[in-house]
């Protein structure tokens, strides 16, 4: 049985295809698995019952899957963290999750996130928090951080996530798997229940770079359910780069700061010497207008989400409260009652920047900074391949650190949030541990690329040699690498 | 003080006659069961996008052309922001600083800018008013919800409540003929707001305004209009000042009361719509909406006014393509005659003969061919029967169809010819009438129609009105 889970997804594709492996057998033992979930990390688990009869594959030849409760999924619980959609059962499938379906990945759950998209630590969800399955008093990342926790925590042979300013990619660098945010129109959001339309997006968090690959390749493609879906031409295929000969890493100035975690900084630049090691080239870039990210996003990401989260009223569907009362009343407790307070702070912070007098003086020069950001990489990308940076200034810090200082908070997607403004892929892969500021369990750290609009391919085929490079074998609980 | 000068502009909301709504696939509906053309995407379930409708985007195109809009190459959809219970996501996907039309002109008044947007769902308060305030609770029917609306808004350019009508009914033909909408005003189709104010005559300055809903026809648009002038120029007369508001149009009563005022006014936080993106109609949307421009009622009255037509005839007909059509067949017929004369008798004596057979259709459809009307006006033209008879002949055309001779031939209503024999008849017809003859020649000049009346009865209409009336004054 554990020889069977220690197959990557690919590994196990390979075999089901070849005839070596029975799915249903590969398939029982993932879900007896997840089935000894203690980090919270499930929200639901398909366990046969009838509930999941829409979603239900016919045929498995694809590892199963734990998908992010932020996807609708046909008559089965879909909450995305919150209270307010407590016991919603969606009337319909989003795309990304019928397309697993589709190629044959049975469902296995619905992970545990920070409420509607929003946090760093999971440490927002309606439901408790997901805990790191590389120290059970630290927190695995947000708001990913359930699907992260799955793959790193043997629940999970993979899963999907969604990343709207580093919601992949810094789970995955807590947890130390691997984590893709693709181009922005890549996968289809159809069914992903927005936080901020604008910068959300879908994507693999994963063991391996190879399995990013295959997962991407099944979930990428235009819908026509989302007009700012494009897809990727050409599709993706396997990585197989052996070295990094000819490529270009550009290292950005204003994101080398002193200002993190020193042994953070230190893999990071171990990193880079491997980069070189490889064949590659490591140089430094100029993003000026990066180190405004933070200040953007928190405008633009809360303005799309004052929005986006005005829906959820107690008329329709979902959770009500004060209903007696007269219909202000109605909407003001179910909102009061049903939202968290991150959410409610976000949603605050959002309305404002959209008022009639504030609307240029935020929204405007966020929109206005946004854009400099992505031509500050498309910049860089004249002269470099790939921006790399590491995933997050610390290594995953303990439950309950950080819960009543939003701005350190806000903090942890200093290096994620302008690839995010940008629109462009980036991935986070591990790169080795390092042990936290005031000792413990020394954790993974992640190392994130980034590349040009629809390059997934090239920044997967590099991704998959320095992986290979790095070789890291660590394990939660395991010895060090 | 001077004279108070009425400035209005309009709102106009079009529901677009398309198959299915704005940005999901349900179909329109009017009357249906509540909530049955319903989907999750117009519900806003958690996590639909919206994809536009490209026939809206058509017919959006259509109404912009045809009133002369300048065409955006590239619009913008934006989110309106506000918490009802019409509006499931709490938004109306509109177009705010960028719509698809811009400056446009219809008739005497400029088009400000069109945009496309979709539809509220349908709030029924439960209660005796039909109102929120006082109903015990209020229901929601989502068929309405996501209908494709195109909005015009005119520039403040009408001066007058009926002028502001007769716009209004012009611009509903234009869109009518466009085949975009069914522009029913008490179906909701077609919704004409108002935005009134009053300033000094000659005044360059605009007023502080006031906004008139729920005028659901035309004529309760003008009264409405009317009596918000009357409370303005009294207020401002009286050495008030108008307030910014919005008021509701009670038709019942005809009476207008506030909605909400300029401090209630929501804060929308329109933001461009991240879920779509900029509306770029290609090429051949261009071409297509251009080409399947019909003429259009602006034009045609001008068309109609140039070769003589009277403009309250030309409106007429401009108001009624087939009719129209029907009437340029029959001046193509007619060859010389003035259309001025054809088209009176095509809206006057045969609208008029269709009316008293009780035929369906119009003109266009009915049983007289434009050449046989061509022909019956020009007998009359050239005196063969009188403008009576062609009545008569008219009416049996109307049943029978075919060509008016035989039709005189057969009644026996050709005009006397034969001046003797007229002659005679009005000698007799003087002889019998002694009073009337001697009173017309006391000077009493009235007094001719008795004797008029008498050669006609004699001569069963067939004689010539204007040779009688000649003949007699020669003998009086």
């Amino acid at each position: 049985m554990t020889d069977l889970l220690s197959l990557t997804a690919l590994e196990a594709h390979e075999a089901m295809v070849a005839g070596d492996l029975g799915a249903e057998e590969y398939t029982a033992a993932w879900r007896e698995a997840a089935g000894g979930d203690e980090l919270n990390a499930y929200l639901w688990r398909d366990e046969g019952g009838k509930e999941a009869a829409a979603i239900a594959v016919e045929r498995d030849c694809v590892a199963p899957i734990a998908v992010k409760d932020i996807f609708t999924t046909e008559g089965v619980p879909t909450t995305a963290g919150s209270r307010i959609l407590e016991g919603y059962r969606p009337p319909y499938t989003s795309s990304a999750v019928r397309k697993l379906v589709e190629a044959g990945a049975p469902i296995l759950g619905k992970t545990n996130m920070d409420e509607f998209a929003m946090g760093s630590s999971n440490e927002n969800s309606a439901y408790g928090p997901v805990l790191n399955p590389w120290d059970r008093e630290r927190v695995p990342g947000g708001s990913s951080g359930g699907s992260a926790a799955v793959v790193a925590g043997g629940l999970a042979p993979w899963a999907i996530g969604t990343d709207t300013g580093g919601s992949i990619r810094q789970p995955a660098a807590f947890c130390g798997i691997v984590g893709l945010k693709p181009t922005y129109g890549a996968i289809s959001r159809y069914g992903m229940i927005a936080f901020a339309s604008s910068l959300d997006q879908c994507g693999p968090l994963t063991r391996t770079v190879s399995d990013a690959a295959l997962l991407l390749g099944i979930l990428q493609g235009k819908d026509p359910c989302d007009s700012t879906s494009v897809g990727i031409e050409g599709g993706i295929a396997l990585p197989g780069r052996e070295d990094l000969s000819g490529l270009r890493f550009g290292v950005p100035a204003e994101l080398r700061g002193d200002d993190y975690d020193s042994d953070v900084r230190a893999v990071f630049e171990k990193t880079l010497r491997k980069i070189e090691e490889l064949g590659g080239e490591v140089a430094e870039v100029s993003l000026p207008s990066s180190e405004h990210g933070i200040s953007a996003y928190y405008v633009i990401a809360p303005a799309e989400a004052s929005s986006n989260l005005a829906r959820y009223d107690g008329v329709r569907y979902g959770m009500r409260a004060g209903g007696d009362g007269d219909l202000v009343e109605m909407y003001e407790a179910t909102r009061s009652e049903g939202f968290g307070p991150e959410v409610k702070r976000r949603i605050m912070l959002g309305t404002y920047a959209l008022s009639s007098g504030y609307y240029e003086a935020y929204y405007g020069q966020a929109q206005k900074v946004r854009t400099r950001i992505a031509e500050d990489f498309s910049g860089a990308f004249g002269t470099v391949d790939f921006v790399v940076t590491p995933t997050a200034p610390s290594v995953a810090f303990g439950l309950g650190e950080k819960t009543d200082d939003p701005l350190a908070m806000y903090l942890n997607d200093f290096f994620t949030v302008p690839m995010s403004l940008a629109g462009i892929p980036a991935i986070s892969i591990p790169a080795g541990l390092a042990e936290p500021e005031g000792g413990g369990t020394r954790l993974p750290v992640g190392f994130q690329i980034a590349s040009p609009a629809f390059s997934e391919q090239k920044l997967l085929d590099a991704a998959y040699a320095l992986e290979q490079g790095i070789g890291f074998d660590a394990r939660p609980g395991g010895a060090d690498a | 003080m001077p004279e108070l000068e009425a400035v209005i502009g309009l709102e106009i909301h079009v529901q677009l006659a398309t198959k299915t709504k704005m940005f999901c696939g349900c179909e329109l509906s009017f009357g249906d069961e509540p909530n049955v053309h319903t989907c999750p995407i117009c519900l806003a379930h958690p996590g639909v996008l919206p994809v536009p409708n490209e026939q809206a985007i058509r017919y959006a195109l259509q109404i912009g052309l045809a009133l002369g809009c300048e065409i955006a190459p590239r619009s913008i959809f934006h989110r309106k922001n506000y918490f009802y219970p019409d509006s499931p996501k709490a938004y109306q996907i509109s177009q705010y600083d960028i719509p698809i039309c811009g400056a446009g002109r219809l008739g005497d008044v400029r088009i400000h800018r069109a945009h496309l947007e979709e539809d509220a769902a349908k709030m029924v308060h439960v209660g005796s008013s039909g109102r929120i305030h006082g109903s015990g609770a209020s229901l929601v029917d989502f068929n309405r919800g996501g209908t494709p609306l195109v909005e015009i808004v005119t520039e403040p350019d009408l001066r007058g409540a009926p002028e502001a009508a007769e716009w209004a009914r012009l611009l509903r033909e234009t869109v009518r003929q466009l085949g975009v909408s069914d522009v029913n005003m008490e179906e909701g189709s077609l919704r004409v707001d108002a935005n009134v104010s009053v300033r000094p005559a000659g005044s360059e300055e605009l007023g502080t305004k006031t906004e008139l809903k729920n005028m659901n026809s035309f004529r309760f648009l003008q009264r409405g209009v009317e009596a918000e002038l009357a409370r303005q120029r009294e207020l401002v007369e009286a050495g008030g000042t108008v307030e910014q508001e919005t008021l509701h149009f009670d038709p019942a009563s005809g009476s207008l009361t506030s909605l909400r005022s300029k401090e209630e006014a929501h804060d929308y936080r329109y933001f461009p719509e991240p879920d779509l993106v900029s509306l770029a109609p290609t090429e051949e949307m261009l071409r297509e909406a251009r080409e399947s421009l019909p003429e259009l009622p602006a034009a045609r009255i001008e068309r109609y006014k140039a070769i003589g037509v009277p403009a309250d005839v030309a409106l007429t007909l401009a108001t009624d393509p087939r009719t129209a059509g029907y009437f340029e067949n029959v001046v193509e017929a007619a060859g010389g005659i003035e259309p001025r004369v054809l088209a009176n008798w095509v809206t006057g004596e045969l609208a008029a003969a269709l009316r008293q057979a009780e035929v369906d259709g119009g003109a266009a459809d009915s049983r007289v061919s434009p050449g046989a009307m061509a022909a019956l006006v020009r007998m009359v033209g050239e005196k063969k029967i009188s403008h009576g008879s062609a009545k008569i002949v008219l009416a049996a055309m109307v049943l029978e169809g075919g060509d008016p001779e035989p039709i005189v031939e057969r009644e026996g209503l050709a005009q006397m010819s034969d001046s003797g024999e007229l002659e005679a008849i009005v000698e007799q017809a003087m002889a019998d009438n002694p009073d009337a003859v001697a009173r017309v020649r006391e000077g009493n000049d009235k007094a001719i129609g008795a004797i008029v009346g008498a050669v006609m009865r004699e001569t069963k209409g067939r004689a010539d009105g204007g040779e009688v009336n000649r003949l007699l004054r020669e003998r009086l």
